[in-house]
């Protein structure tokens, strides 16, 4: 079973992704912000990890940053939640190495279709 | 034999009829009076009863209903007939009553408990003007099942204490 | 597979609830000039997440009014704006707002966007923004009938494109699923496996695709990779080969602008489902779950493992034959399960109890407001916020509460040239206290206005009948009698407070949760309103009563002492009202067979015990045949199924099954008619008579 760290500081977020993925048949661990996540993602090993932007203690943007600088996730997809409003956020995101980005408001159906893109 | 069968015949032609209902029926000072079944939640004899203060006579007072605290109605008070004195025979009759906008659990104290009849309520007669005005308004019918007289009462008005 | 987002919603209106409070605490703690940073973006995120959730989950029109507030707060933080005070007053009015509209939302109603509308104009205009544009809209498709096209696409990624995280055999894949697709791979660019780097990709492919699908879709797979490859679409006519140089643009082009047609402010208009005014009822939205500390709930884990371990003890001595030993080993094992079952009970109440400081953090924003709206200043201190009491009980002091603080801030404090001119700081001072003591929590409303006008309030109660010219009350008594009904001594009744509907409805909500508020003030210094509180509303500790054939319960914290009345102490007032000379107290005795009208008790005082007890800083003296044990109980509901009784607080089930009733001291002083003033008075009379005597 693929594995995937969802990391959102909104719990409603969290939950929904969370929920969404397991039905899909991923094992899902949760985080809510981008420091428990590094630290998560540190001792475990992850297929995928999704991330919220805008977090506080370590923001999204860093978190990917860090994890492709960890040997483990040179690779691994890396894909940011983002708004509509945060087009500059797509670039800054891929500068620190994310692979792609789900644009909020989204649905289940339409964050599933956006994973088969990068894991299966 | 015909007589028998004639009932036999009016209470299975009742079960097939669309607004009948089926009452649990008792005995208060001689006079026989029913209850939509619906609305009994249990029988229990009669146990020790906790007073309250300063209520009216016909609260008898409350009960503890596994945890759950409530008042016992003395009914031949409510109707203004002599209270008897209550003992292991009196029956307890626990009915959930829907009064305003809640819920509530009283119980009925009455002499005895008779049967379960199915009865249209489309036959229950009113109550005519002439008899007792203070209890009129506690019976919603007047019924006959074979030869004897059962009222129905209203519970709304009977347990709006 | 479709997934029923409503189970997420409750969460998600909790977490905007606590988003909002979090907004409201930080914006009023910002400083127009002196913000900073870490402020700024913690309010901004509270935005931003709840303008994310509510999109997510479906609740658009919180998500269009939201995003005005984030956009000016990114403008903000990103310092491409200064914040004004403006700005702040204009975010803590969308917090109110954004408040009445979840809250609306979570009971299922339509909700009132008639103030939301109003405010995002004015963001709108900050902004500079005529419309609301939302996001870019995706290109306008031109419809065009399904026909068929084969396009050619070459994607040559660049070498690192593997650690993009991107796999370009997923992209195939979904390249596959348009249409009918031929591929052709490359392998040119593959070094000799001595320099091949195997973390790189030197693959490169053309594809011919025949779909239906528009160009769009075919770009959509390559948008994460645009920077990492070179990529060519371009339409073949029909079969490949033909090669139409219309070398089409990649990049994801920007949307075309946003309509200029105002959306979501039309919408809102045209809206032919009249948003239903939100019931002043829903206002009070109690909730109904409660967060718990892990601490508490491992503190649970382990008493229940005690309880277990003590369970199993009893079980095994049971099984055993009855000997003067395991008698003994028994009653060894009751005492330890009583114990047991104490700590876990308590335990479990500390569950429900939360720290006051949820009460208490509706104040900054209230005094705020009111204060700039009186043209007042006010400072305010919250001391004791940590301390503990019941959920229940904190959300039904809540308005009594903000009655008395409004109360002080409207005629307690004075204007600041009052207070100057009375020497004072111009700055008032409003202090809310909490603290624990005995059984009880303590909540005090301090200010340091004006302090109460006795002599008004003494002239209004005789204007008002409720005392007589020659009623002779000490400053106190005089103070209290504000509690009564239909009182009121404002000059003009100020919207606020002072309509005469206030005071006495606090005093009944708190004594509703058994609890007491009184007064002390001193001219011209301030006034302090003090509330007393039960810990806990379901569990009492109670000293068993018998009068006659019946058993009271008097709860044992309000109890002071029991004794056997000396005859000779006993004096007779007034027509029918006996007093007790305790040391150097007059306690009325309170003949509860009377006062319940049970036959049979004993009426002799000198044979019957007196139990003193205290309520509202008022003592009595309750008479009973004897005292019988002591025990916890649990409090029962008599409304649930009858209704609430005059000097009864409540019922409780004894060991033996039997109903027992709780009396209620306040409400027996109000039955004895000892409340009234005038019996106030005859007792200071007679105290002074028999002073006298």
């Amino acid at each position: 079973m693929k594995r995937i760290l969802a990391v959102d500081d909104s719990a409603s977020m969290r939950q929904m992704v969370g929920f969404t993925l397991k039905k899909a048949g991923f094992d899902v661990t949760e985080a809510k912000d981008g420091s428990e996540a590094l630290n998560i993602a540190k001792q475990q090993s992850f297929d995928a990890v999704i991330s919220d932007v805008n977090m506080p203690v370590m923001d999204g943007i860093t978190l990917i940053r860090e994890l492709r600088s960890l040997p483990n996730y040179k690779f691994t997809p890396l894909l940011m939640l983002t708004t509509e409003s945060g087009l500059d956020k797509k670039s800054e995101g891929k500068a620190a190495g994310a692979t792609g980005w789900i644009v909020k408001p989204f649905n289940p159906e339409q964050l599933l279709a956006v994973l088969k893109k990068v894991i299966r | 034999m015909i007589a028998q069968h004639d009932d036999l015949h009016h209470k299975l032609n009742l079960e097939q009829d669309q607004d009948v209902k089926q009452f649990l029926t008792f005995f208060m000072a001689e006079e026989e009076y029913g209850v939509d079944i619906l609305t009994v939640q249990e029988i229990r004899s009669w146990e020790e009863i906790t007073v309250i203060p300063n209520s009216p006579d016909f609260v008898k007072g409350v009960i503890n209903l596994r945890g759950t605290i409530v008042p016992i109605i003395d009914l031949r008070l409510r109707f203004g007939i002599s209270a008897i004195e209550y003992g292991p025979l009196t029956v307890v009759i626990v009915l959930k009553v829907k009064l305003e906008n809640a819920c509530k659990i009283m119980g009925i104290a009455v002499d005895a408990v008779s049967d379960v009849y199915s009865i249209a309520e489309h036959e229950a007669k009113a109550v005519p003007h002439l008899s007792d005005s203070d209890n009129a308004q506690f019976v919603a019918g007047l019924v006959n099942v074979g030869e004897k007289m059962v009222a129905l009462l209203d519970l709304q008005k009977t347990m709006d204490i | 597979m479709s997934i029923d987002l409503s189970q997420f919603f409750e969460v998600f209106f909790e977490e905007s609830f606590e988003g909002l409070d979090a907004m409201e605490a930080e914006l009023l703690n910002l400083v127009p000039g002196e913000e900073d940073l870490e402020t700024i973006n913690t309010i901004f995120r509270a935005a931003h997440s709840i303008k994310g959730g509510s999109g997510t989950f479906g609740f658009s029109s919180v998500a269009d009014f939201t995003h005005v507030l984030e956009t000016l707060l990114d403008q903000i933080r990103e310092g491409s704006r200064d914040l004004t005070a403006e700005h702040v007053n204009l975010l803590l009015k969308s917090v109110d707002c954004l408040r009445a509209l979840l809250r609306a939302l979570q009971a299922e109603q339509q909700p009132d966007l008639t103030e939301a509308d109003e405010l995002r104009v004015k963001f709108e205009e900050i902004l500079g923004m005529r419309a609301a544009s939302k996001a870019p809209e995706q290109a306008p498709e031109t419809v065009r009938e399904s026909s068929f096209n084969t396009y050619q696409i070459d994607f040559k990624p660049h070498h690192h494109l593997f650690k993009t995280g991107n796999e370009p055999l997923y992209m195939i894949s979904e390249l596959a699923e348009l249409g009918e697709l031929e591929t052709q791979a490359f392998q040119d660019d593959v070094p000799d496996i001595t320099n091949l780097a195997p973390e790189d990709c030197f693959l490169s492919w053309r594809f011919f695709l025949t779909t239906d699908k528009e160009q769009s879709c075919i770009e959509e797979i390559f948008e994460w990779v645009e920077d990492d490859a070179d990529i060519t679409i371009t339409l073949c006519g029909g079969l490949f080969g033909d090669e139409e140089d219309v070398a089409v643009e990649t990049v994801a082009e920007e949307a075309a602008p946003a309509q200029e047609a105002e959306p979501a402010v039309v919408k809102a208009a045209i809206d032919p489902k009249k948003p239903a005014p939100v019931k002043a009822a829903t206002a009070n939205a109690e909730s109904t779950s409660i967060r718990v500390g892990i601490d508490k709930v491992d503190s649970l884990i382990n008493m229940v493992g005690e309880l277990v371990i003590t369970q199993a003890m009893l079980s095994q001595l049971g099984e055993q034959e009855i000997t003067e030993a395991t008698i003994a080993s028994l009653q060894e094992g009751l005492a330890q399960l009583a114990h047991n079952t104490r700590d876990l009970q308590e335990n479990v109440m500390r569950i429900r109890m939360l720290p006051i400081s949820f009460v208490f953090s509706r104040f900054p924003r209230l005094v705020r407001d009111i204060s700039q709206k009186l043209d007042k200043q006010v400072e305010l201190k919250l001391l004791g916020e940590q301390t503990e009491l019941d959920k229940t009980v904190m959300e039904k002091l809540s308005d009594p509460m903000v009655h008395l603080v409004r109360n002080s801030l409207d005629h307690g404090l004075e204007t600041v040239d009052k207070r100057v001119a009375a020497g004072k700081n111009p700055v008032g001072t409003v202090t809310l206290n909490s603290f624990h003591q005995g059984g009880n929590i303590v909540i005090e409303i301090m200010d340091d206005g004006q302090g109460l006008n006795t002599t008004k309030i003494r002239e209004k109660a005789i204007k008002n009948g409720l005392i007589s010219e020659t009623d002779d009350l000490s400053d106190n008594e005089i103070n209290e009698l504000i509690f009564l009904p239909g009182f009121s001594t404002a000059d003009q009744v100020s919207d606020l407070s002072g309509r005469g509907v206030g005071m006495d409805v606090v005093r009944r909500n708190i004594e509703a949760l058994s609890g007491s508020v009184e007064v002390a003030s001193a001219p011209g210094v301030g006034s302090t309103f003090t509330i007393r509180l039960p810990l806990t509303l379901a569990i009492l500790d109670g000293q068993l009563v018998r009068i006659a054939e019946h058993t009271y319960i008097i709860p044992l914290i309000s109890i002071i002492e029991s004794l056997q009345i000396d005859i000779s102490k006993v004096s007779r007032v007034g027509k029918d009202l006996d007093v007790l000379r305790l040391r150097d107290e007059y306690i009325p005795i309170l003949r509860l067979y009377n006062i319940f009208n049970h036959k049979g008790a004993i009426e002799t005082l000198d044979k019957t015990l007196l139990v003193v007890v205290e309520s509202d800083n008022q003592k009595v003296g309750l008479l009973v045949d004897d005292l019988l044990s002591q025990q916890q109980v649990v409090i029962k509901s008599l409304e649930a199924n009858y209704q609430k009784v005059d000097g009864v607080s409540g019922a409780t089930i004894l060991g033996d099954g039997r109903v027992s009733l709780i009396v209620d001291i306040s409400g027996l002083i109000k039955l004895s008619g000892l409340r009234k003033p005038g019996s106030q008075e005859l007792i200071i009379e007679s105290k002074a008579n028999l002073e006298a005597s």
